[in-house]
């Protein structure tokens, strides 16, 4: 195929230049989007070393990390909870290893002694989210993929009959036979532009960032809250520890769920939740300094699944976006689903659920 | 509650505190060093005073008058070791205590206006061996000198560009040091250009002239070599410094073949322009102009209502400067009215200077070929180590112009200092090896929404009950 792809602003200056870069099963119950996950986790995985070889050294490493997780459940009841996701899990054949209290604190030494229980997920990873971007990018480009930065959609490129046949952009026009848009939270508003109908909302998200220290957080760390979060429909503020050292030595403190529009402020209050719900987890970052809080906006479609395939009512139009806080894991799945789609051939998991046409996206208002 | 709250207690602060008590309002006033004064009027503790801080400092009866008033002012409340750490929805989060102390306090301030004068400090190009120790940016030199009294080295070259070279000189000199010489990077026949072009507006700052006299005359006295359309482009040295390579330069300081020559040191002290304190402004929401200060108008009002600016954060022009502004962003804040009979000298003081700061700026503008002094092997963020080349190739093995995937990818600015001393370099680096040879997303260095360093724990528990309603 021959591939051109827009951007209004530089690569990876989105929602993918402003999160972490989990790729996670953990905190996916069984379904669908574990499926893509547990898929897309084993693509990564083959990615990251045809990417450094393509690429070579010179280029920023990727920095993925399959080091694991563990989920530390606070309470009682909480454990309970978290045993029978895991139970689950493990049902459609997720690695999920239930640890007692003192099997948890040797797995990751600094979690609080307090905990009631915890879960280890060895195939959880991480990569850079900016660099690995930037590194797919490059290596589209070098199978020749023309990438046009700081040029946006401003609208429909139509032939006599209306029908779409590329798009009009702040740098002259496009002709193409089908149109993906993958437009992060940005992503209705494209949409919109082209004669689609796409819900995807921002999903506000912010984290501190430490100084440098000595490794002691060995593997991604998570509070059972952040199983509930993620699946949540709330739309107050909702805060789960999600901590990780990165390769530099900094610590990565997340993070909040708030639907506040695109109100890119700091809020402190969220960032004092933040806090104080790592500390409960792992005491020891009560002493660390943090020199900076950033974040972003998730793209969040209604039922929190993907949105993979083409528009219901305007042919040739596509989109791959609603990733909310996962889109950096699900990427290379997303991207398989897609093509197989456009070149009509089969997919290789069931795509049903991330159509754009499906029961939980029409219908309501 | 507060009615006036002011952030940074140099000139530009404590003139706005003063004004502000004035008109009768509350104020609090808040510092985050030990001592009120700001980067010009550094000076020994109270308990160590020094006969001759006079002598030292220009304006020192201003200072005394002013801190002395405040602080007898039951109406004022003067906070010092007060770290500003973030603002939002207009409250003001601070921690009181000894920056990596433990049990500081978190106060929490909500202000009908808050005034920001939180200065700027001066910037260092990243020269080839800039990270030797025995180099000191001018400022940080100056604030030794001034504030401990201590001398940076006994042969100490001052190299840069802009006005305050010369009293960083001449402090050095009076703690002791031999100033090898003061390299400014600018051309006479451009300096002379720009302080000429219009000599009846030089008529209108006589103190600043008095004030340049003097600096040329403590140069005269003790023999201090001045040069200009030089720059040091290397330094080196084993342990630490040990000599200077200074260059002839071109009006875009490139440098001139065959004008190098070779000098022993043992300090070097840098100031190519300033840089001002922007993140609060930014994070409250303030626009920056063009030259990445606060935006101000005639008020001394930011572009957000309630929040006034004043001093070097708007830009750069000496104490005087500074001092005018403050008084008339005090009095705004504090709800009084530009035509004010208050406000008359400190309004034409102000409008002169600033035409003399815009072309003191313009006379002292870094030049755009400054990046030729540089190698590959230049170290260009300190905190995490990345050099010149990292940058360059970064830029070109992605292709990238955005600067925050630059950042990630290099992590140029990503370490403790937050890129408050490499920003603006990486910037100017990156966009030079960038397509186009321009970077195009609107993020800047200077965007840190926390503005100093915190401890979890301290932004975990320190919570809003000491929330002034
Ligand atoms: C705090 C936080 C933490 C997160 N943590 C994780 C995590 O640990 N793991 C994970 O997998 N995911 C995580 N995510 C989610 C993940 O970052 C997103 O799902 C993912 O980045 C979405 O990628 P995208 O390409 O769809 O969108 P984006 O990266 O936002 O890209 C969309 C692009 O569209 C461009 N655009 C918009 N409008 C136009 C227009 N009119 N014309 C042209 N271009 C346009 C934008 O410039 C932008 O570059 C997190 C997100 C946040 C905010
Ligand atoms: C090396 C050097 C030499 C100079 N020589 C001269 C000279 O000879 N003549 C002249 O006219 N001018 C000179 N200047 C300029 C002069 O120092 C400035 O014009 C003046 O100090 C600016 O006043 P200000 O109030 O804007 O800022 P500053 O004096 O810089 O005061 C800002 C204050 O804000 C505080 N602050 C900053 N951030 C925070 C925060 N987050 N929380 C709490 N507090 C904060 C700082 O601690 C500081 O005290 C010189 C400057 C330098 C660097």
């Amino acid at each position: 195929m021959d591939v051109t792809i827009v951007d209004r602003g530089p690569a990876a200056g989105g929602t993918s230049a402003a999160g972490e870069g989990n790729l996670l099963v953990s905190d996916k119950g069984p379904g669908a989007e574990l499926e893509l996950a547990k898929y897309s986790l084993d693509l990564w995985r083959s990615l990251v070393g045809s990417l450094e070889d393509e690429l070579g050294s010179a280029f920023a490493p990727v920095e993925y990390d399959p080091k694991g997780g563990v989920v530390a459940a606070s309470s009682a009841s909480d454990a309970e909870a978290l045993f029978r996701f895991a139970e689950a899990q493990r049902g459609v054949g997720v690695d999920a290893r239930t640890l007692s209290v003192a099997e948890a604190l040797a797995l990751e030494p600094e979690l609080s002694p307090a905990i009631a229980a915890a879960v280890f997920y060895p195939h959880d990873a991480q990569v850079q989210p900016a660099v690995a971007s930037e590194a797919l990018l490059a290596s589209a480009r070098a199978a020749g993929t023309r990438v046009l930065t700081g040029t946006a959609i401003t609208g429909a490129l139509r032939d006599s009959g209306g029908r779409l046949i590329g798009v009009t952009t702040t740098n002259g026009s496009i002709s193409a036979d089908d149109v993906v848009v993958a437009a992060g939270p940005w992503s209705g508003d494209v949409a919109r532009l082209l004669g689609g109908v796409l819900h995807v909302g921002p999903r506000k998200g912010l984290l501190l960032v430490t100084t440098r220290m000595a490794h002691r957080v060995l593997h991604k760390v998570y509070d059972t809250s952040y199983v509930g979060a993620v699946q949540s429909d709330s739309s107050a503020l909702q805060t789960s520890s999600v901590i990780e050292s990165t390769a530099a030595g900094t610590v990565l403190i997340g993070s909040s769920r708030q639907d506040v529009g695109f109100d890119d402020r700091i809020d402190v209050a969220v960032l004092r939740a933040i806090a104080a719900n790592a500390i409960r987890l792992m005491p020891f970052l009560a002493d660390a300094m943090v020199m900076r809080a950033y974040g972003g906006f998730r793209p969040f479609s209604r039922d929190h699944l993907p949105i993979i395939g083409p528009d219901l009512d305007v042919p040739g139009l596509w989109y791959a976006t609603g990733h909310e806080g996962a889109g950096i894991g699900l990427a290379p799945a997303t991207a398989e689903l897609l093509t197989a789609l456009l070149l009509g051939e089969p997919t290789s998991i069931a795509v049903e659920a991330f159509l754009p046409g499906r029961a939980s996206l029409v219908g309501t208002a | 509650m507060t009615e006036v709250l002011v952030i940074g207690s140099g000139p530009a602060g404590l003139a706005a505190a003063c004004a502000a008590r004035a008109l009768g309002r509350r104020v609090v006033l808040l510092d985050a060093s030990d001592y009120v004064g700001g980067q010009y009027w550094r000076h020994l503790p109270p308990e160590r005073p020094a006969r001759r801080e006079a002598v030292l400092h220009h304006g020192w009866s201003r200072f005394q008058a002013m801190s002395q008033a405040l602080e007898r002012d039951p109406l004022c409340e003067i906070v010092t070791s007060a770290h500003v750490w973030a603002i939002d929805a207009g409250r003001v989060h601070v921690m009181v205590g000894e920056a990596d102390g433990a049990g500081r306090e978190a106060r929490t301030y909500a202000a009908a206006a808050v005034v920001f004068a939180t200065g700027a400090f001066d910037r260092a190009l990243p020269i080839p061996g800039w990270d030797l120790p025995g180099v000191f940016t001018a400022g940080g030199a100056q604030a030794l000198a001034k504030g401990e009294r201590v001398a940076v080295g006994q042969r100490v070259v001052v190299a840069g560009s802009g006005p305050f070279l010369l009293p960083v000189a001449s402090s050095l000199v009076q703690a002791g040091s031999t100033v090898v010489g003061v390299y400014e990077a600018s051309h006479l026949a451009h300096l002379a250009r720009q302080w000429t072009a219009r000599p009846w507006q030089l008529l209108a700052t006589p103190a600043k002239l008095l004030e340049l006299a003097h600096y040329a005359s403590v140069h005269v006295k003790n023999r201090i070599p001045y040069a200009t359309g030089r720059a040091v482009t290397a330094i080196h040295g084993g342990q630490r410094v040990e000599s200077v390579t200074i260059s002839a330069i071109d009006e875009t300081w490139r440098p001139i073949p065959g004008g190098d020559v070779v000098v022993a040191a043992d300090a070097v002290c840098l100031g190519h322009g300033f840089t001002p304190r922007v993140e609060l402004p930014i994070a409250a929401g303030c626009r920056l102009d063009a030259r990445r200060f606060v935006q101000v108008d005639e008020h001394q009002r930011t572009s957000v209502a309630a929040f006034y600016a004043a001093g070097e954060i708007t830009g750069i022009g000496g104490v005087d400067l500074s001092l005018s502004e403050g008084t008339i962003a005090g009095h705004m804040a504090a709800g009084g009215h530009l035509e004010d009979r208050a406000l008359r000298d400190a309004r034409a003081r102000r409008d002169a200077l600033r035409s003399f700061a815009e072309r003191l700026e313009r006379a002292h503008r870094i030049g755009e070929n400054w990046t030729d002094w540089l190698s590959d092997e230049t170290i260009v963020c300190r905190c995490e180590e990345v050099s010149v080349g990292r940058l360059r190739s970064v830029a070109e093995t992605s292709r990238s112009s955005g600067l925050r995937s630059l950042k990630l990818q290099s992590r140029a600015g990503l370490g403790a200092c937050q890129g408050r001393m490499c920003g603006r370099s990486v910037e100017t680096i990156l966009a030079a090896a960038a397509p186009g040879g321009h970077l195009i997303d609107e993020s800047t260095t200077d965007r840190r929404p926390i503005a100093t360093p915190i401890r979890l724990a301290e932004l975990a528990f320190g919570n809003d009950k000491s929330v002034e309603k």
